[in-house]
């Protein structure tokens, strides 16, 4: 089973040099024991696009899909065999990387 | 006909949590366990009156509920088109896992508690698939619309088996916190039961109370040695022994002083002494629920009111206050402290907690009592009034109408 792991934070400052250390040291560790599948940092919400082609007409718009306050900073994609083993390894991720966690199963 | 009905009353009482625990090993599925489950009850009810009872109603349950289970995969299977009978084919009765049942209902239970899940519905799940009670019992208890409470319990049972909520019993080094949880589910389900907060329900509900004693008392064989376990247990048996004391027969709350002693459960009051005793033996520094229990334990030492040891309550407030400095635990205190320094010094202290407890029937129950005891009638009625604005229970308002309607308004008194 996969879990999207979510990193959510309300400001535009990246990981310091120290949080940057200690994500690196997790990533290793979900290497290790077989939970890594994917991870990436983002660029900042403003720096995104928003396509809407739903009616083949593509309308191209500047910015987040949703303005808020906290927004997706970047991701894990963890391979976990329950929630309570991927609960454990966000705690970790979170501690980790500084910042506030949502765990969400992948269909 | 009589015997039937109470036959399948107790296997209700006794089979209802195994039965959908060892559907919900079997299928992994709660959604399937719990139908299933209670469609085998249903085809008891029926069939039972003129079959008679089957000589292992578990297993004959069980059994039931298992074919129902399968019937369902096999109808959806069609309907999604999909051919996955085989695997259902076979084993009627699966044997009992070891550990046997008890393990079956923790795992439940610890599914059910699981912090992933928001309270209420933890609070709902525990009642509905180990407590066995219907959704409108769950939805009267917790006063909110029958639907509101099918889509809580829906979408925690959609989370569960999206999510992938393990069915299982916590690792050692999880337990302690994972425990914790469970007992606060279990505190929120006896406080429902002791006090419930509806209008339209009976004021002490005993399918609730009962229920949190039996699942304390189930954790309890998982983590016999945990201090915390034990207080909740020996808290709610001490206050369940007062359980038949503690409403009159004209439907009005009897408060502690003037309950009948005689009455109370010496059974339970017992039970509940050898454990607060065991844990003082312990030495080991007393958590939320042990200082609770304690404190019960020395209101059901006491012969009378007059006879209890009120340093001692002040004193266990005193360190709960420590470990939890809620505006809840210091009114409680305050109304121990009326007994042992006087209404006057207890108002005060209940006075300063006005601003978080202004919505809170027992802050203004409690002015009230103390005003009516200091003369001040004209204030404790004002008190009185806003208390049963806010009450709930019918109980308690009938008891705080009577005491407002008994102030002796005449002459003025200061106020």
């Amino acid at each position: 089973m996969q879990y999207l792991v979510s990193v959510i934070h309300d400001s535009a400052s990246l990981a310091t040099p120290d949080e940057m250390a200690a994500i690196d040291v997790f990533n290793d560790r979900l290497q290790a024991e077989g939970h890594w599948v994917f991870a990436a940092g983002l660029a900042a919400p403003s720096s995104a696009t928003v396509i809407d082609n739903r009616d083949g007409e593509a309308m191209v718009t500047d910015g987040p899909f949703l303005e808020s306050k906290e927004y997706l900073a970047g991701f894990w994609i963890m391979e976990a065999p329950d929630l309570d083993v991927a609960l454990k390894l966000a705690t970790e991720g979170s501690k980790a990387c500084n910042r506030k966690i949502e765990v969400r199963p992948i269909l | 006909m009589i015997d039937v009905r109470a036959a399948i009353t107790q296997a209700h009482r006794e089979e209802w949590a195994r039965v959908v625990a060892a559907l919900t090993r079997r299928f992994g599925d709660l959604d399937i366990a719990e139908e299933a489950s209670a469609e085998a009850f249903a085809t008891a009810v029926a069939r039972w009156p003129a079959d008679g009872v089957p000589p292992n109603p578990g297993a004959w349950l069980t059994t039931t509920a298992n074919r129902k289970a399968i019937d369902r995969i096999r109808r959806e299977n069609k309907r999604d088109g999909k051919q996955k009978e085989a695997q259902l084919l076979s084993d009627d009765d699966p044997p009992e896992p070891p550990g046997g049942i008890e393990d079956e209902r923790l795992r439940l239970l610890f599914t059910c508690c699981h912090p992933a899940l928001a309270v209420e519905a933890r609070v709902a799940l525990t009642l509905r698939l180990i407590g066995g009670l219907t959704m409108p019992e769950i939805a009267r208890a917790f006063l909110v619309p029958e639907s509101t409470m099918g889509q809580r319990i829906t979408r925690a049972k959609a989370k569960i088996k999206a999510a992938r909520i393990p069915y299982r019993v916590p690792a050692a080094a999880d337990l302690p916190a994972r425990v914790s949880g469970v007992l606060a589910v279990l505190f929120l389900v006896f406080n429902e039961g002791y006090l419930a907060t509806s209008p339209d329900t009976d004021p002490v509900r005993h399918d609730l109370t009962g229920e949190a004693i039996r699942l304390a008392r189930l954790v309890r064989t998982l983590r016999p040695a945990d201090g915390e376990v034990a207080g909740l247990l020996a808290l709610m048996l001490l206050t369940e022994a007062r359980r038949p004391a503690r409403v009159s027969a004209s439907g009005e709350l009897v408060t502690l002083d003037e309950q009948d002693r005689g009455a109370w459960d010496a059974a339970l009051v017992a039970e509940g002494h050898r454990l607060v005793r065991e844990r003082l033996a312990t030495r080991v520094a007393p958590g939320r629920y042990q200082l609770l229990a304690a404190i019960n334990a020395v209101h059901t030492s006491a012969r009378d009111v007059r006879a209890t040891d009120w340093s001692q309550v002040v004193a266990l407030y005193d360190q709960l206050v420590r470990l939890d400095p809620s505006p809840i635990i210091a009114l409680n205190r305050a109304i121990a402290v009326a007994e042992l320094d006087g209404p006057e010094v207890a108002l005060a202290a209940v006075d300063r907690l006005e601003h978080p407890l202004a919505g809170y029937h027992a802050y203004h129950a409690t002015r009230a009592d103390l005003l009516r005891r200091l003369g001040r009638a004209q204030k404790a009625r004002a008190a009185y009034d806003r208390a049963i604005e806010l009450a709930g229970n019918s109980a308690e308002t009938a008891y705080l109408t009577r005491r407002r309607d008994q102030l002796n308004l005449d002459p003025p008194q200061r106020s």
